[in-house]
């Protein structure tokens, strides 16, 4: 099953400056097996220690992934997937 | 170098102004490849804190839409420091993940005076670039 994937400018260079990615797989985490396997070494900027990073927001459709299942999440076919950088600072 | 025009950069004093004690934060969109800022975006601090700043993730996602079917970037992400210099603290460096904008920083720490600098940071590298505020609300061409 075919879902698409939205992939933010700073991944661009592990998808050939591709913006729009096509993946497969039953949850979010195999979707990002696969998505590793097309795209070297995009696995290791959107996980960590088996979790998402905490800087890095994943969207199932409009729903921030945190919120419905993380990794685990269900995707079905024609979901969309958005990879957005999180835009976080501060003073200290 | 940043070009930005003066209503824009009046906008944005006065978002970190309104905010502050609190850091204030936002987008300025453009034409994607194009590096100007014309659409100013203000953000909500998800975390109302004086010393950090997140954007809220669903609002987030749903401004990211809009500029995805307009063909648009962040050509500016600005935020504010409320207490001390308009200079990227470490955490600012860390998070800094859009390589392609300028990033703003706004100092509210004097009443009177509002410090506007602007940087590049890419891979952990801070570059102080000159702001250059253009009047008459149009890019230099149309002059």
């Amino acid at each position: 099953m075919a879902i698409e994937v939205r992939i933010p400018t700073i991944l661009r260079n592990l998808t050939n400056d591709e913006k729009v990615v096509k993946g497969s797989g039953d949850t979010l985490s195999d979707l990002v097996t696969d998505l590793d396997q097309q795209y070297p070494g995009i696995a290791e900027r959107l996980v960590d220690g088996g979790k998402l990073r905490r800087f890095i927001n994943v969207y199932l459709n409009d729903e921030d992934v945190r919120f419905v299942g993380g990794l685990e999440a269900k995707l079905s076919d024609g979901d969309n997937v958005t990879v957005l950088p999180a835009v976080a600072g501060g003073s200290r | 170098m940043l070009r930005i025009d003066r209503s824009i950069h009046d906008q944005i004093v006065a978002h970190a102004r309104r905010d502050h004690p609190d850091e204030a934060c936002g987008v300025v969109a453009g034409p994607e490849g194009s590096d100007r800022p014309e659409r100013i975006i203000e953000m909500l601090n998800a975390a109302r804190s004086p010393t950090f700043y997140e954007f809220d993730s669903t609002e987030y996602k749903k401004v990211y839409d809009e500029l995805w079917d307009r063909d648009e970037e962040f050509v500016v992400i600005y935020h504010s420091h409320t207490a001390t210099e308009a200079y990227p603290s470490r955490t600012d460096i860390t998070y800094a993940q859009w390589p392609q904008a300028h990033y703003v920083l706004v100092s509210t720490r004097e009443p009177d005076t509002a410090e506007f600098r602007s940087f590049r940071i890419i891979d952990g590298e801070v570059t102080e670039e000159p702001v250059e505020i253009v009047d008459g609300g149009g890019s230099g061409a149309d002059r």
